[in-house]
């Protein structure tokens, strides 16, 4: 049974990842993990500089989801590549960085700087919800998805793949922008711009007001989103939202992922990553499938 | 690093003793026997449309019998599911977690306020010092009988039914108490009195302070509190509660 999959001319041991914000740097969760089981951990967004992020409560809970406005605290790229890299290095797995950034120039002082890191990969992350400058303000219009892309692109020494947005009204034409502007893979979907309301105390149940909706209430909509990607690009997708169980992994690369990303659901099970992995096997021996490439985009 | 577990944890048994509040014994594999007092478990709840960890303190360890007691007040939905839980059924938990309170061999307060009390009473167990409880209620008392049997509790309550009439603070004044060590775990309002107290007469003081939180395991930062030194996370002045914490020197976090 072939469970390997190839993005961008990297291969991976197996299609499931993590994703990015929820797994840190995968040492916290190492201690119910076994990394070496994982097809890639993609890490905690990491800027030029660190980050505090926002104010708390930074958390909620909805139906079938969760709130999220962390606002991308991170250590900054020093810190990062001093500890967090080394760190990952020591397991047999693939590591993709995920970059966050204020301004163009942010994400390229990081980029280069990962440039000579034993990384395999980069997450161009323009589309968080949660930070008022940079994030999602690069991932709404088709130009400036174009542009930054672009940008990236000239200075990222590892194939690099861009994060999309959901909060946007075509997302094929965000996928073709990025694809236009030398994207190596993409990434989608980051979380869904939510509020949620204590109607006790009247107050914000986060203290941004709004905050990124994750978990199982968005997966169908990621569904829907990755196989429009799919249909519009031809670079390879990791897709995400709501993933809870290897059935909703397999749907996402039926729709058209070539890999898939973890989330909100390692906070529900610390264990839940390599379930997933051994889920996609049974699924493949009970249904007769020798090579887990031949599930991607097999519905269309 | 210390050690955590996920495990399935059988109930052994659980009652509400006082109103909406829950006292649960857990028989654990692991768990019990490294746990620390002002330590936490996440327990993950059966229904399926919640998906977050509730994290709750450790009330009490019986390392004998690998058990652990939780006293959790409901709150939410989640905490009620787990109030209809009946002696022998499973639940997820995650732990220990948490750095819990240090162990020093001074004269200490331990001031509890609401279900901030119950983390307060593995410590008290396990203080070989001389130790005075002071408990803060809105109205109806519990856990004060297991305390009685480890000292004097002195009691205050907001409408004047037990003990001081008023808050922790008007306890400590009205019996004349002093200590040179001071442990607490309540509401935001208690300990902010209670830092400003340390702070006056130049108290050791240690804080338990609850966030929302996702992971529990120091992954997501979603539970952070302004922090004098830089986290050892994100070297930032943003500790994690579920990882550095929940356990602060008061003079180190603001909240």
């Amino acid at each position: 049974m072939n469970t390997r999959v190839n993005l961008a001319g990297v291969t991976f041991k197996n299609p499931v990842m993590t994703a990015s914000g929820t797994f840190g740097s995968g040492k916290e969760f190492s201690e119910f993990v076994d990394l070496n089981r994982l097809g890639a951990v993609v890490t905690k967004g990491v800027a030029n500089e660190p980050w505090t992020g926002n104010p708390t409560p930074r958390i909620a809970e909805t139906y079938g989801g969760m709130l999220n406005a962390v606002g991308l605290q991170n250590p900054g790229i020093d810190k990062f590549v001093e500890r967090d890299i080394p760190y990952l290095a020591k397991y047999d797995t693939r590591i993709i960085v995920n970059v966050c950034g204020r301004t163009t120039e942010d994400y390229c002082e990081v980029v280069k700087r990962l440039a000579t890191q034993p990384v395999d990969m980069l997450e161009i992350n323009i589309s968080c919800p949660n930070v008022e400058h940079g994030g999602i303000a690069f991932g709404q219009s088709a130009a400036s998805v174009e542009a930054i892309t672009k940008e990236v692109k000239k200075h990222a020494k590892q194939p690099i793949i861009m994060k999309l947005s959901p909060n946007v009204t075509d997302i094929a034409e965000m996928a073709k922008a990025a694809e236009a502007g030398g994207a190596d893979a993409l990434s989608l979907i980051n979380t869904i711009t939510g509020m949620k309301i204590d109607i006790r105390s009247r107050k914000f149940a986060l203290a941004n007001k709004t905050g990124g909706l994750s978990g199982p209430a968005i997966h169908p909509i990621a569904v829907r989103m990755v196989y429009q990607a799919a249909q519009a690009v031809n670079i390879p997708i990791i897709g995400m939202g709501g993933i809870l169980t290897a059935e909703d992994a397999i749907e996402m690369i039926l729709a058209g992922a070539s890999a898939v990303s973890v989330g909100t659901a390692n906070f529900r099970n610390p264990q839940v990553t390599m379930e997933i992995v051994q889920g996609i096997c049974d699924y493949m021996e009970e249904y007769g499938v020798a090579n887990v490439n031949e599930l991607i985009g097999a519905v269309r | 690093m210390a050690e955590k577990f996920k495990e399935q944890a059988v109930i052994i048994r659980q009652e509400e003793i006082s109103y909406g509040i829950y006292s649960m014994w857990l028989k654990t594999e692991r768990i019990a026997q490294m746990a620390k007092p002002g330590q936490f478990i996440s327990i993950y709840c059966h229904e399926g449309s919640r998906l977050l960890p509730r994290p709750i303190s450790i009330c009490e360890v019986d390392r004998m019998d690998q058990a652990l007691r939780i006293v959790y007040r409901v709150q939410g939905k989640g905490t009620e599911e787990f109030s209809k839980m009946r002696t022998g059924g499973n639940v997820d938990i995650v732990g220990p977690l948490g750095n819990g309170f240090p162990l020093k061999e001074k004269k200490a307060f331990l001031i509890g306020g609401g279900i901030g009390i119950p983390p307060l009473l593995q410590l008290a167990r396990e203080l070989k010092c001389e130790k005075q409880f002071i408990l803060g209620f809105q109205d109806s008392l519990f856990l004060q009988e297991e305390f009685k049997r480890l000292g004097n509790p002195y009691i205050a309550t907001e409408d004047g039914s037990y003990g001081t009439e008023g808050n922790v603070m008007d306890a400590i004044r009205e019996n004349g108490l002093d200590a040179e060590i001071i442990y607490a775990c309540g509401p935001i309002p208690m300990l902010r009195a209670v830092k400003a107290y340390a702070k006056e007469r130049n108290i050791e003081c240690w804080l338990s302070l609850e966030e929302r939180m996702a992971c529990g395991i120091g992954a997501c930062l979603g539970c952070v509190c302004e922090s004098k030194e830089r986290d050892g996370h994100t070297n930032v002045n943003n500790k994690r509660i579920c990882k550095e914490g929940p356990v602060f020197r008061a003079e180190e976090v603001e909240f």
